[in-house]
């Protein structure tokens, strides 16, 4: 067991959901994740998702990219995201996942990239472009280095397809629950149940719901029909309103808590 | 060689041997899976044929002329030069074949909104056009600096009714506006058919393309079999994404004693940022869904381009030109701004065609190694596309004085 799957058995036997964090590595500066990584820590979040920043984040609203831009410009690169990771290791036992583009992997070398996001103390990776059809090396790699495969559904997958996926998946399932790119939302999806439901039938792994909350009452909504919630844009917006001020680490973990106080008992 | 036109490429999820393939977010797998079916169906399906033959024959312009450059041959002392007039086509370039029949496709599916990239704007106003005519809504993403040196294009997409979005992310041209295309696409999925404009992106766009330009070679081939009574020996075209190209080379790839060379944008040279000669300075990366060469930095971040032709100003080639550049069946080479100017002008004056920047760089190719080869050989350039939309940019480069 990794640290995700300790963390999602741990959470269901309190009865507890769970909370995964999105922010982009490097923005405004590493240093600044970093911090921000420990602080989460302490305040309810059970799994951190960090962005590695690509040049070409098609998967991503606009707040996204321009956090992806700011890591850019601050010179993150993927070596110096694992170095990052090393650095919260010592003092975090936070679950992390990186959120990456599959080009930044290709280029690392693809067996390289794994083994050293491993050693680094990363424990699953969800490759944003990388479906289960192209993936075959990467799944036997992943299990080898002892990484969780962190996969996406989505509204439009189909029944059968939501089958493959969570066969092939580790960790926990991410329900995208919404067709767009990611972004906040003044309204939450109303089919977020039904596919919630549609894919428990495949498979026992815990749901993450993500895509578009960014408000206490939509993360108790979601919680509701997922084991776990996953809030990104909402809290990179904070990110990016407070910069490079001395406040950014309290008050961004203060808005943090605040969903997170919004779903756990 | 028999076996490069086969069916063994791509295979059943789009592989071009390494190349190809479908790396896009969940969301649009499963509609690419539908797209493909359907794209399948259609191929097969004579009355679908039949329809998309009726509007490229009378709507489109097609066949058009191969026509032999009588003067260019005599100035360039060597092969004799046949120009493929995708030109003369409506809309003025070859990206209609492949809007023509994408919107076909759309229409049986059902979809009611049309998206598109463009660079230089051809494939903006093919799209533009072909969704005026079957009354769709129309979405264009266009770089800025596109919108900028294309402006009249921008114009001609408007007046057709299309919605022309500025892309200003990045360095502002096709890449990014590529990346605003498919971000919509996600959004907008049931009911929009993105026409993908290139022989690039996911599965089955590489393939689908290619099938609805290879009319190009195929008239080409029965053109130049009737006029010279045998194959060409060389075949040139520019690559971009790569669409006229292999919409050229497809029908000949069987015919081994026919030569090809596909040329890229060499821009103010082979450096870093100056070009976007992917086969030159670019390494084997994943972009915009698919596996292919592309110019990036040592981290894996997509490097900035740069051509005088806005149509072959992108960082990824299309996956099949990888592939028959491994199998060694055409050879890639590039031209520079410079070449392609002057073959812009040469082109111009000694035969009354203003060619496309981007069609440019292949008359440049033409012009290196047509004085190189024998009087009795043949060489089919395609002239994909007309320089109009080009005639204020390169009056500038040229520094020639436009009148107040």
């Amino acid at each position: 067991m990794n640290r995700i799957e300790e963390r999602f058995a741990r959470l269901k036997s309190q009865g507890q959901k769970g909370y995964v964090v999105y922010i982009g590595a490097g923005d405004p500066n590493l240093e600044a994740t970093r911090q921000l990584a420990l602080a989460f820590d302490k305040v309810g979040v059970d799994v951190l998702e960090l962005g590695v920043p690509f040049s070409d984040p098609l998967a991503d609203g606009l707040v996204n990219q321009l956090a992806a831009q700011r890591g850019l410009e601050s010179g993150t690169t993927p070596p110096k995201v694992l170095e990052t990771i090393k650095t919260i290791r010592k003092e975090s036992q936070t679950p992390i996942v990186l959120y990456i583009y599959f080009n930044l992997l290709h280029r690392y070398g693809f067996k390289k990239f794994i083994y050293d996001a491993a050693q680094a103390g990363v424990d699953g990776l969800l490759v944003l472009d990388l479906p289960p059809e192209e993936s075959e090396n990467y799944e036997v790699m992943m299990r080898e280095a002892g990484l969780c495969v962190i996969y996406l559904v989505a509204p439009t997958t189909p029944d059968e397809r939501i089958e493959l996926i969570v066969k092939r998946g580790t960790g926990f399932v991410y329900y995208v629950s919404r067709e767009g790119v990611t972004g906040m939302q003044v309204k939450v999806s109303d089919t977020i149940a039904t596919m919630t439901a549609k894919i428990r039938a495949h498979t026992q792994l815990p749901i993450a719901v993500g895509f578009g909350i960014s408000n206490p009452e939509q993360a108790r909504t979601v919680a509701a029909s997922a084991e776990a919630i996953v809030v990104g844009s909402a809290i990179v917006n904070q990110i990016a309103q407070y910069g490079k001020s001395k406040d950014l680490v309290p008050k961004v973990t203060e808005f943090v808590k605040s969903l997170a106080d919004a779903i756990k008992k | 060689m028999s076996a490069i036109a086969s069916s063994t490429v791509p295979d059943a999820h789009g592989h071009f041997g390494p190349y190809g393939g479908r790396y896009v977010p969940e969301t649009l797998m499963h509609p690419l899976q539908e797209l493909e079916a359907e794209y399948f169906r259609c191929q097969q399906d004579p009355e679908f044929q039949k329809e998309l033959q009726y509007y490229l024959r009378e709507f489109v312009g097609r066949p058009t002329p191969l026509y032999y450059a009588e003067r260019l041959t005599r100035e360039l002392g060597g092969a004799k030069i046949y120009l493929k007039r995708e030109d003369l086509l409506h809309t003025g370039a070859h990206k209609i074949n492949n809007a023509m029949g994408q919107i076909l496709l759309a229409k049986r599916m059902g979809k009611t909104r049309i998206i598109a990239e463009t660079g230089a704007g051809q494939h903006g106003v093919a799209t533009a056009t072909v969704s005026a005519m079957f009354g769709v809504k129309c979405v264009i993403y266009m770089g800025e600096v596109d919108c900028e040196r294309q402006m009249l294009n921008v114009f001609r997409m408007k007046m057709l009714g299309a919605e022309v979005v500025p892309v200003k992310a990045g360095q502002k041209t096709l890449k990014e506006a590529v990346n605003e295309a498919m971000r919509d696409w996600v959004t907008n999925i049931r009911s929009t058919h993105y026409i993908l404009g290139t022989a690039y992106g996911a599965h089955p766009y590489p393939v689908m393309v290619r099938n609805f330009q290879r009319i190009i070679g195929d008239e080409a081939r029965r053109q130049i079999l009737e006029q010279e009574e045998r194959l060409p020996d060389l075949l040139v075209a520019c690559v971009g994404g790569g669409s006229n190209a292999i919409g050229l080379f497809y029908p000949f790839l069987d015919d081994s004693s026919v030569k090809m060379v596909g040329v890229e944008a060499g821009g103010l040279g082979i450096k870093p940022e100056q070009h976007a000669a992917r086969f030159q300075g670019g390494s084997l990366g994943v972009l915009q869904g698919t596996r292919s060469y592309i110019l990036q930095d040592e981290n894996g971040q997509i490097q900035l381009t740069h051509s005088v032709s806005a149509g072959l100003d992108y960082a990824a080639v299309g996956p099949e030109h990888a592939w028959l550049r491994d199998e060694n069946r055409v050879e890639y080479t590039y031209a520079t701004d410079d070449k392609a100017l002057e073959a812009f002008m040469k082109l111009a004056r000694l035969e009354g065609i203003i060619p496309a920047l981007e069609s440019s760089h292949a008359i440049a190719e033409v012009i290196q190694r047509a004085p190189k080869m024998r009087k009795d050989e043949l060489i089919i350039a395609n002239l994909s596309g007309r320089g109009d939309k080009d005639v204020a940019q390169a009056a500038q480069k040229l520094g020639l004085e436009m009148p107040k």
